[in-house]
């Protein structure tokens, strides 16, 4: 049952060929048995999985229901879950239960999804390894010793391991399709404000999106067709209507225009990921695509444009934590003074304490014009570039990741050698257009991810794109060893 | 551009954070780094631009009705508070 | 050295919305602590703000009743810092393009002169929740029921040059508010807070001196007193060689002193940014007529038509209109009257608003309708009563609830207007006085004020005035 696709699931439990309550049982059952080494994992939900299992299988007896009616999924720790611990991977809410849902997680709450548990990421969702989690690294199912990529580690390797079919995650500089590249899935980062934030622990509010992790584009147009929509507690939420995604899948692809980026050809990509690439590229051109190059001069300028504006919202956006209202609290605090700078001393860990400070900076007086104001005026540059990139192509495409998975604890020393993880990811969070990963090969048994970019409200096109590659290739039926 | 131990303490205390003598050192290193790799955005010649503060540049700020639809989740809500007493949540004396 | 005082205020004005400004809870006042503190207040893990419309409007309002431009896109941004009345570590409000700019307002002082006062801005944002001190063992309890209350925080230029400019300004903007309907102005809850930077420098000079903010003014008496005693206190310093520090100070009512407030004293950074979870605020052509066809008739123009209308003295005119409902009240009698505004007028500030006072009433709960009080000065109107005993049948009526001609026959209070009676009465005063009568005759006139006395007094009080006057006088004659 954990090799189906959500389809064939769906397809499944309508034929009544086993039920939810057995198909939740069987996943429960595998996460009991293979989590251990990978902590993919950090609360598992029983019971309230079971429970809404059975009503799923309501539902469906009695006819009702739709594609994702009892097909169990997983939350990434970053979204608040009513009445389920929340931690954001942190410390300083190790205790927190989320007295509310997130409007993701209503939604596909509403839809009949079945929330297996919460899983790992980095904290906070700062980092590109999910190695800064207080509760110890992920490790990849294709090689324990390995990262999974971050922040959404937790879900990306739920989903390799096929642990469950699908799991929301977010990205902000790329932590749903730098993780998605690394364990060989497909990780979807919609446009900015197509999916509600509402409920979503902010880290960066304007580049912070929710997005999906599943095993092909078709899974993931299922949930991001439930996720998506305008959510008036939201007030970045776009009122823009929803397409058919699923629909839309099939559409041609002759005569499709590939971008392919001139700056990201660049010498920090791995030669063997650069081949794999190119293949990918070749299937698409024997389906009609046409490729020609195109150029953003400014998105070199990407990564330090998001260590300055990222850090600077989020150390704004993490004040809240303060040990007054909700989370951790330090012991015996002799002043309001102590009680702020020990609850937070020591309830953040130190990326999460560099970024916050990295941010203060930033901000501060006399620092902000050179900094803050001077990287949204860079960021407006590289949006421009995308945005005349896709007067002449419809998609752009290049690598995911610079690198295939690297080993845990290889770059924890050194924030920038970290940061330069999101080289190619982040341009689509400062301009906020949709972006995606699919699997396209593998380079010394790890996987290899492919980055299809698309104009804002362009998700169906991308989906599009992905799933006629993935007709063509088998890369996203990979399993990795002893997950079968 | 390196920043001085002053500098790191000050941020810090901007930011409530209460870091020891060792990390200290570690955070002058490593903010003197991204201060320095973040310090490559002078170069680019951002003469005719805005300053793009969001992504959604078309929309404007949605106006909502002034209505009540919150009721009393004291109780609820104080779950999580670590000191609370009659209903208000209890911090170490602040002295105005 | 002659100094001059500058002084600029910045009045935090709550917004009478039924909600907050970010979230749908209510702002009513008094409820049990943290029981108006929804997910959004509280600033919770993943929560976001959407702005009240109804906020907008009375910003807007604002704007136009005093002059001011309205931004056609405005930008909300974070102040940062940390105070646990402050849930989310920042309040959202407006730094660089705030909704309002560059208004004026005009004030009337003390010798009828005008003024007018220049408005820097007036902008958005979200109030802070409460901290309690007393009763928690060492602790301080935070009530978040205020967090996130709409304030429209008001800035003046540093145009006013006295404590009593700033009171005439204050006192405007309170009344103004109230007409507009946009706060309800009341000092003791907290709904209308004023904080003044006042600086000295040489008379003559143009540079500003060094200012020192002054907070916790919740009353017109102790921001005049508050005022006076910290430009004292910087002249004596300055005077003394000494430099003044740029402080926030908090004012203390009871020993009538303005006190340092060293905690807050650290340079605050609040790196302000605009709010990422807040799209820019585009107020367009058709807010701004829908708002301003909702404007009443402003004081300043009540006024003026009163003076021209009525006849009023200026001076009067602006008592009249320091409330909407003080002046419709007015109005109201002046109709019922038909006429004769100056005696409306002169009741109105004087016996009415002395009643409402001692009582401590506002004119909405007035004991007395305008109908009422017509109804009594109608008396004095066809002389049925004097206007001495119409003070009578008002308390009477204050007290009593009832309408002035029930009081007037229940207590036989008609004003004698029969010459005969009021002849027999003098004669009577006459005999009964014949050395007083002699020495009036003789040449002493101050005696007439003497039968007066007691023609009144043998009539209770009830003999019409003017014809007891002219029938004395005939009388008296030799």
């Amino acid at each position: 049952m954990h090799r189906l696709t959500i389809a064939q699931l769906s397809a499944a439990l309508r034929r009544r060929e086993f039920s939810s309550v057995e198909l939740t049982r069987a996943l429960l059952a595998r996460i009991a048995r293979l989590n251990g080494p990978l902590n993919a994992f950090l609360t598992i939900t029983e019971e309230t999985a079971l429970a809404a299992a059975r009503r799923a299988d309501e539902a469906l007896q009695s006819g009702r229901g739709g594609p994702l009616t009892g097909i169990p999924i997983a939350h990434k720790d970053i979204f608040c879950t009513d009445g389920i611990r929340t931690t954001c991977g942190s410390r300083i809410l190790d205790n927190f239960v989320a007295p509310y849902d997130a409007t993701v997680v209503e939604r596909l709450h509403a839809a009949g999804a079945v929330l297996l548990g919460k899983t790992n990421m980095d904290e906070f969702a700062m980092g590109s390894s999910n190695e800064t989690s207080y509760y110890g690294p992920v490790c990849n199912p294709w090689d324990l010793k390995r990262v999974p990529g971050g922040s959404s580690g937790g879900s990306a390797a739920a989903v390799a391991a096929r642990l469950a079919p699908a799991a929301t995650g977010t990205d902000t500089g790329g932590s749903i399709r730098q993780p998605a590249a690394l364990t060989g899935i497909t990780g979807v980062k919609p446009t900015y404000g197509r999916v509600s934030r509402y409920g979503m622990i902010a880290f960066a509010s304007s580049l912070d999106q929710a997005g999906v992790l599943a095993r092909s584009a078709e899974d993931a147009a299922l949930l991001l067709q439930v996720m998506a929509g305008f959510d008036p507690r939201d007030s970045t939420s776009v009122d823009e209507p929803v397409p058919d995604y699923h629909a839309a899948l099939d559409a041609p692809l002759k005569g499709l225009r590939i971008g392919l980026l001139r700056e990201f050809f660049d010498a920090g990509l791995d030669a063997g990921a650069a081949k794999l690439i190119h293949s990918a590229l070749d299937v698409l051109r024997a389906q009609g695509a046409v490729t020609t190059e195109v150029s953003l001069p400014s998105l070199p300028l990407s990564v330090p444009t998001y260590y300055v504006v990222a850090p600077a919202e989020c150390s704004s956006n993490l004040s809240r934590f303060d040990g007054v209202r909700f989370g951790y609290r330090c012991e015996n605090p002799h002043d309001l003074m102590d009680l702020y700078k020990r609850s937070r001393g020591e309830g953040f860990g130190a990326e999460v304490k560099r970024r916050i400070m990295t941010g203060t900076y930033v901000l501060s007086a006399g620092y902000y014009d050179a900094y803050y104001l001077k990287a949204q005026k860079v960021r407006q540059l590289i949006s421009d570039d995308f945005r005349h990139a896709f007067e002449q192509v419809d998609v752009v495409i290049g690598p995911t990741a610079p690198t295939p998975a690297f080993e845990i604890g290889a770059k924890v020393d050194d924030p920038i050698t970290m940061y330069l993880n999101d080289i190619y990811t982040i341009g689509a969070n400062l301009a906020g257009i949709p972006a995606l990963s699919v699997p396209c090969g593998f380079v010394s048994g790890l996987p290899v991810g492919l980055q299809i970019m698309g104009p804002v409200f362009s998700e169906a096109r991308l989906l599009k794109t992905a799933h006629w590659y993935q007709k063509e290739t088998e890369w996203h039926r990979s399993v990795p060893k002893g997950y079968e | 551009m390196n920043l001085t131990r002053k500098d790191v303490e000050n941020i810090a205390h901007l930011a409530r954070l209460a870091i020891s003598e060792q990390e200290l050192e570690t955070y002058v290193t490593n903010l003197s780094k991204i201060v320095t790799f973040v310090a490559q955005l002078n170069a680019a010649d951002t003469s005719k631009v805005e300053p793009m503060a969001h992504p959604l540049s078309s929309q404007t700020q949605r106006l909502r009705p002034d209505e009540v639809t919150e009721r009393d989740q004291r109780e609820r809500f104080q779950k999580n508070a670590p000191q609370v007493e009659a209903g208000l949540y209890l911090v170490p004396k602040v002295i105005e | 050295m002659e100094w001059e005082t500058v002084i600029g205020l910045e009045i935090h004005a709550q917004l009478a919305t039924r909600s907050k400004i970010f979230s749908g809870s209510s702002t009513a006042y008094g409820a049990p602590p943290n029981t108006q503190a929804n997910l959004v207040d509280l600033g919770y893990p993943g929560v976001l703000p959407v702005l009240n419309g109804a906020a907008v409007r009375m910003a807007v309002k604002f704007g136009l009743a005093t002059g001011a431009s309205i931004a056609r896109r405005s930008i909300f941004a974070r102040k940062n810092y940390f105070y646990p009345d402050l849930p989310k570590g920042y309040q959202i409000s407006q730094y660089e393009r705030p909704v309002v700019e560059e208004g004026t307002l005009d004030i009337v002082l003390e010798d009828g002169s005008r003024k007018t006062i220049g408005i820097t801005r007036a902008h958005l944002e979200e109030d802070a929740g409460k901290s309690l001190h007393e009763g928690l063992k060492g602790m301080s309890g935070i009530d978040l029921n205020r967090a996130g209350t709409p304030l429209l925080e008001i800035v003046s230029e540093p145009d006013m040059r006295s404590a009593k400019e700033a009171v005439a300004y204050m006192k405007k903007i309170h009344t103004l508010v109230r007409y507009l309907e946009i706060c309800d102005g009341n000092m003791q809850e907290g709904s209308f807070r004023c904080d003044a930077n006042v600086s000295v420098r040489p008379m003559g000079t143009q540079k500003l001196g060094t200012r020192a903010e002054l907070k916790n003014l919740n009353s017109f008496r102790f921001v005049e007193k508050a005022i006076n005693h910290e430009v004292e206190r910087q002249i004596e310093i300055l005077e003394g060689g000494g430099t003044v520090v740029q402080e926030t100070r908090l004012y203390d009512s009871d020993r009538n002193e303005t006190r340092s407030m060293r905690s807050k004293e650290e340079a605050n950074d609040y790196r302000y940014f605009p709010d990422p979870d807040l799209l820019p605020l585009a107020i367009e052509e058709s807010l701004i007529a829908e708002v301003r066809s909702t404007l009443p008739e402003l004081p300043d123009e009540k006024a003026t038509r009163f003076v021209r209308e009525h006849g009023l003295s200026d001076y009067d005119a602006g008592v009249l209109t320091a409330s909407r409902e003080l002046a419709g009240y007015y109005e109201s009698v002046v109709k019922a009257l038909g006429g004769e505004p100056k005696l409306a007028a002169n009741w109105v500030m004087g016996e009415l608003s002395g009643a409402l006072n001692r009582d401590g009433l506002e004119i909405g709960a007035s004991r007395l309708s305008a109908a009422g009080l017509a109804g009594l000065l109608l008396r004095i109107q066809d002389s049925t009563i004097s206007g001495k005993i119409a003070k009578e049948v008002f308390e009477a009526m204050w007290s009593e609830g009832k309408e002035a001609d029930a009081i007037i026959e229940a207590r036989g209070l008609r004003q004698i207007t029969d010459a005969g009676a009021i002849e027999r009465a003098i004669e009577a005063v006459m005999t009964a006085n014949p050395s007083q009568l002699a020495d009036y005759r003789a040449g002493k006139d101050k005696l007439f004020g003497f039968f007066v006395g007691q023609v009144m007094k043998a009539t209770q009080g009830k003999a019409n005035p003017a014809q007891l006057n002219e029938l004395l006088k005939e009388k008296l004659k030799p």
